[in-house]
């Protein structure tokens, strides 16, 4: 039972608290850049927390796909920060 | 192990001004500064934990002769380099949208960047223009 709460998991339950806060903006905003911000503030801690399942599990794919969903969620913001501004694809 | 204490100290670090992120999203009163929260701490705590992951790989490379250990601490590197390139250029990009888009700073009187008075109150308005007369009158 003592293996199970290793360093990974209190690391990871305190970046689950954190990802929970920036759900509440993203629910609560009153406008809607408000959101966007908690969406890319969740995609960073998601990228974090790949990383370090990947060094519990000792899997070096996970941080493979870390790398993919970081340049994929920068992609995805830079496209809605193009329609807020209201610009021509 | 000193090795050991360096790791969880990075940790420690990292969580910690995650953990920052998180509450100053929650309480900073409009998009600007919860921005300014959301991705600065974010990146600085990114730094610190993935460095983290890098000395446990490095660890396990150096003392266990554990070639994946080498695998996982260069490919932390490329992950931590993504995040570092896209971040902050991804939050240029939501600020600059936001402004265009209309969001003024909450406690805001004049907007610097159109020369004109923010229109909420006729009291704000009469400080603004107070305010950048002023401006004018030392130019």
């Amino acid at each position: 039972m003592m293996e199970f709460f290793n360093q990974y998991l209190i690391v990871l339950i305190a970046l689950l608290i954190c990802t929970i806060m920036a759900i509440l903006r993203v629910i609560f905003g009153p406008t809607i850049p408000d959101r966007v911000v908690g969406v890319d503030t969740i995609n960073t801690i998601v990228i974090v927390c790949m990383v370090i399942f990947g060094a519990a599990y000792e899997e070096v794919i996970y941080i493979d796909v870390a790398i993919v969903y970081a340049l994929l969620s920068f992609i995805s913001t830079l496209f809605i920060a193009k329609y807020l501004e209201g610009g021509e694809f | 192990m000193i090795f050991d204490i360096i790791i969880y100290l990075f940790m420690g670090i990292g969580v910690f001004f995650n953990a920052l992120a998180g509450v100053g999203l929650l309480r900073f009163p409009d998009v600007y500064t919860r921005l300014h929260a959301g991705t600065k701490c974010t990146t600085f705590g990114s730094i610190f934990i993935i460095g983290s992951v890098v000395l446990i790989g490095l660890k396990n490379w150096w003392f266990d002769n554990d070639l994946n250990g080498s695998v996982l601490a260069i490919h932390s590197l490329f992950a931590l380099a993504a995040i570092l390139l896209t971040n902050p250029v991804g939050a240029h990009a939501i600020a600059r949208a936001a402004h265009r888009s209309g969001v003024m700073p909450a406690q805001a009187v004049i907007d610097e960047l159109e020369q004109k008075p923010v229109k909420k109150s006729t009291r704000r308005k009469k400080e603004a223009e107070n305010v950048l007369n002023e401006e004018g009158g030392d130019a």
